[in-house]
């Protein structure tokens, strides 16, 4: 255990580490500015709780029916051996449909820990990359294996990589539906994003085992219901700007330390949970605590980090622009808060580098003044 | 946004509430709207729970379904749908009447009233779009099996939705953004599309600032979401075990108890869209307050105009909407579009001084003082005859116009036309504007008396709304059915593009 490893363990406290998967680490990349969320990321707090025991609890998540009608998808797709999908992958790619071969890398009930699996998916994934050229082959529930900040994070997707020729690609069901060609743009580019995490896993694992991560296809395949109805269709989306996007956050969480030297010592997001399992830590403490670590609001938080709804109340309290949104913060550039902005507009001195918002902001103060006393 | 109205959102948190943006209002608000309030099933495409329909905040129709994803059940809930709609549509086809002769334009139809449907959202209108899409092709023609009312439905649906992509029409509106334009609030344009959020911001429960109010509605339980989204939670606590217990009972045969938990679902269903009616009533008498635009009027000519001919269409036997706009026809709708939406902006900036500030801060209009005039310059024309073209220069504090080949009018005086000619800066942040009449300024025999303002009297500039002399596309039901069938159907796309939005 190197000393990175310590130092978050502690400052995750007595709570087990929550498991990353391909979602956590695609919310990684949302705020990418933003050291509060990376810190809790990395030491794998779990953010729901922590942002309910500090008395900000935030819900967001999928109804059960949206998660039921994916799995209930993604069988389908996969039926028959997966049969289906491999010749709906080949007529995608022009290519003939010749024999199925699928390779299933889990049984049901398969209990062997993540490491051997994650083995188990090198041995057999390293062999076929070896192996030549092929006619097509899909592998099932692959055990992936990604360094995060220093700690081995197992990604194990409902995922299929599907080797084609010489390539490799990443395939990823989802149940949106893609209606007269066109799906919601929002859960594209979360489907690509989440894609992306698995092949940069996946390149991951044949540079280590000394082959080259050029196999793994930076397009990936999106299978999706077609129109109304349960028809899939495989759709090759070029992954390539999320791939470098998510590598640089990475590349990030492995400067983790740096962040780590400028916590105040005893800082924790121990939840002190009693012998029931009860947490017991204030709200006030805890809260305290997570408010020394900067953070970086925006109104984007509110869909993807459990902790928007304590963020959002510190950025009120410091009258912060944040809150409303970019297009504010963009035309009072140079100016952090509310206090100061109206101040300027109304008259008071500005310093030398806010001349220019200072114009801008008694400009449309005068404005509404005028509008003010036409409307009265 | 403008800094205008960027500021005014600083201003609403100071004084915790809202604060006004607009003096008039720029969509017409027929007498009886039909308001529609609807919920539909997480990961299925459209699968329609339950809604809320009708003229009066009193007068609502619920409809529920027990089961989505069974087909029978969602066709049910279309044609009880189509039962409340159509009828509603069918009476303002009803005042079809003879517009006479004009001008240049041939004696023609005109439905003297017509449909509006108020949503929640825009989230509302993007799914009654889906909706449209799922059903209008449903049943083929001549066929008695199908109910036919539910293919209509759903060429209306497609036909509001279609509309609603226009700014400056009346017949599809969604709440969120109506209430959006007409006040700022202290949050984001994110939480802007929360109804309840911005009734929050607006109308504050007494005692409680905006941030206090908003922050309360967004407990799900007492303000459940606006729709067509449901609550999470309230799927798996409320509905899912209800839905699971009554299917049990109708496979069982347990009919005493399929019956209850059916009225269970139902009020369960009922409870999560009765605060969302309440509110859209809210918010519309709050939009019904603020007094009409001039030009709404004539906007909502148009609205009747499109009404009128997509009735037609349909009497006359037209097809549904196709599939998928093939490249012409969506390059056609794109350049409609534009312009309408610019059309729709100059015309809101002549009817509100709102708007026209607004547009002051952008620098796509400017006001100021005459310091200097030439009523009587003359030019001669590329036919050597002389010709009156006055000048005139204003002195503005507003940023610099940013167009130059624009025609420019003063709301105060809309006879005359003029284009910036110069600009020249001067000091503190002051610029020299010369501009030049362009029309309406008579001949130079005649030359007309109030074309050029007097020296230091205030005037105020902004683009003159016109259609650019672009010719009007033919609108879809006049274009040939040989150029809008159905694009054949392709099963694999680059969705690359999709992602980029
Ligand atoms: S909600 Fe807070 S912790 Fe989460 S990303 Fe936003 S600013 Fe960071």
């Amino acid at each position: 255990m190197n000393t990175t490893t310590t130092r978050l363990n502690a400052l995750r406290g007595g709570q087990p580490p929550v498991n990353h998967n391909a979602r956590t680490l695609v919310g990684l990349s949302v705020n990418p500015g933003c050291a509060r969320r990376a810190l809790l990321d990395a030491c794998g707090a779990d953010k729901g709780t922590v942002a309910r025991q500090a008395g900000h609890p935030w819900q967001f998540g999928q109804s059960r029916f949206a998660l039921a009608r994916g799995n209930a998808f993604e069988q389908q797709v996969k039926e028959y051996g997966g049969a289906r999908l491999l010749a709906l992958l080949r007529e995608s790619l022009d290519l003939p449909v010749e024999q199925v071969a699928y390779i299933p890398l889990k049984s049901v009930g398969d209990s062997t820990g993540r490491e051997q699996r994650y083995r188990q998916t090198c041995r057999a994934l390293v062999g076929a990359a070896r192996g030549g050229p092929d006619p097509g082959t899909l592998y099932d529930h692959p055990m992936l294996r990604l360094n995060v900040g220093g700690n081995d994070v197992y990604l194990e997707p409902d995922l299929i990589a599907f080797k084609i020729g010489d390539r490799f690609y990443i395939v990823e069901i989802k149940s949106f539906p893609v209606i007269d060609r066109q799906a919601n743009g929002a859960q594209v580019a979360a489907a690509t994003r989440q894609a992306s995490i698995y092949v940069i896993a996946l390149q991951d694992l044949f540079a280590t085992n000394g082959l080259d991560p050029e196999l793994v296809a930076t397009s990936v395949f999106l299978v999706t219901p077609k129109d109304f109805g349960n028809t899939p269709i495989a759709t090759l989306v070029d992954a390539r700007k999320q791939i470098s996007m998510l590598n640089r956050q990475l590349a990030r969480m492995d400067r983790i330390d740096i962040l780590l030297d400028l916590l105040p010592s005893g800082l924790t997001f121990d939840l002190a949970v009693d012998t029931t399992g009860v947490p017991t830590r204030p709200a006030a403490n805890l809260a305290a605590d997570l408010r020394r670590i900067p953070a970086r609001y925006r109104p984007e938080c509110m869909a993807h980090c459990e902790l928007a709804g304590l963020c959002r109340d510190e950025a009120r309290q410091n009258a912060s622009l944040d809150v409303y949104g970019q297009g504010v913060v963009d035309i009072f550039g140079g100016v952090d808060t509310t206090h100061t902005a109206l101040a300027l507009a109304e008259g008071r001195q500005p310093s030398d580098d806010q001349a220019g918002v200072a114009r801008t902001l008694r400009h449309a103060e005068r404005l509404r003044a005028a509008l003010a006393e036409g409307a009265a | 946004m403008s800094s205008l109205a960027a500021l005014a959102r600083l201003h609403a948190t100071r004084q915790g509430r809202a604060e006004r943006l607009r003096q008039v209002r720029h969509h017409h608000l027929v007498d009886e709207p039909l308001v529609l309030v609807i919920l539909t099933m997480a990961g299925e495409a459209a699968a329609p729970l339950a809604c809320m329909v009708g003229t009066g905040r009193r007068q609502s129709t619920l409809l529920t379904v027990t089961q989505p994803r069974n087909r029978d059940q969602r066709r049910a809930f279309y044609a009880q749908l189509a039962a409340v709609i159509l009828p509603h549509i069918r009476r303002r086809e009803n005042t079809l009447q003879q517009l006479p002769a004009r001008p240049g334009k041939p004696p023609r139809q005109r439905c003297a009233d017509a449909p509006q449907i108020i949503v929640a959202n825009h989230a509302t209108v993007d799914y009654l779009s889906l909706v449209g899409r799922s059903i209008r092709f449903q049943g083929p023609p001549n066929t008695t099996e199908t109910d036919p009312s539910i293919a209509l439905l759903g060429r209306w649906l497609t036909f509001f939705a279609e509309r609603a992509e226009y700014p400056g029409s009346s017949m599809l509106l969604p709440l969120t953004a109506q209430l959006a334009a007409h006040w700022a609030t202290g949050q984001s344009i994110l939480e802007d599309e929360s109804l309840s959020k911005l009734l929050a911001w607006i109308e504050p429960p007494a005692g409680l600032t905006g941030v206090q109010a908003a922050l309360r509605s967004e407990n799900p339980v007492l303000f459940p979401p606006a729709g067509p989204a449901t609550d999470p939670t309230f799927d798996a606590v409320e509905l899912e075990p209800r839905m699971i217990t009554h299917q049990q009972a109708l496979a069982s045969g347990d009919h005493l108890t399929a019956a209850r938990t059916a009225t269970e679902l139902q009020d369960a269903l009922a409870s999560q869209l009765r605060p969302t009616w309440n509110q859209v009533w809210d918010g519309l008498a709050l939009l019904r307050a603020i007094p009409q635009a001039a030009r709404s009027v004539r906007r909502w000519e148009d609205d009747r105009d499109h009404f009128t001919s997509h009735s037609l269409h349909i009497t006359r036997g037209g097809a549904p909407q196709p599939v998928h706009d093939q490249a012409v026809d969506a390059a056609r709708r794109l350049a409609r579009l534009e312009r309408a939406i610019h059309m729709f902006e100059d015309e809101q900036a002549l009817d509100d001084p709102f708007v026209l500030a607004e547009r002051r801060t952008v620098g796509t209009a400017f006001a100021g003082v005459v310091v200097a005039r030439e009523p009587d310059r003359q030019v001669t024309s590329a036919k050597g005859r002389r010709i009156l073209r006055p000048r005139f220069t204003i002195r503005t504090e507003d940023p610099p116009p940013i167009a130059r080949d624009q025609d420019l009018v003063d709301p105060e005086r809309p006879r005359t036309i003029v284009r910036v000619r110069e600009v020249l800066p001067e000091q503190q942040d002051m610029h020299l504007i010369t501009v030049e009449v362009t029309a309406g300024m008579g001949s130079v025999s005649r030359p007309a008396a109030d074309a050029v303002p007097e020296l230091d009297e205030l005037v105020c500039y902004t683009a003159w709304p016109s259609q650019w002399g672009a010719a009007e596309f033919p609108s879809r039901e006049q274009t040939p059915w040989t150029h809008t069938g159905p694009s054949a159907p392709q099963t694999f796309t680059d969705l690359s593009e999709a992602e980029q939005t």
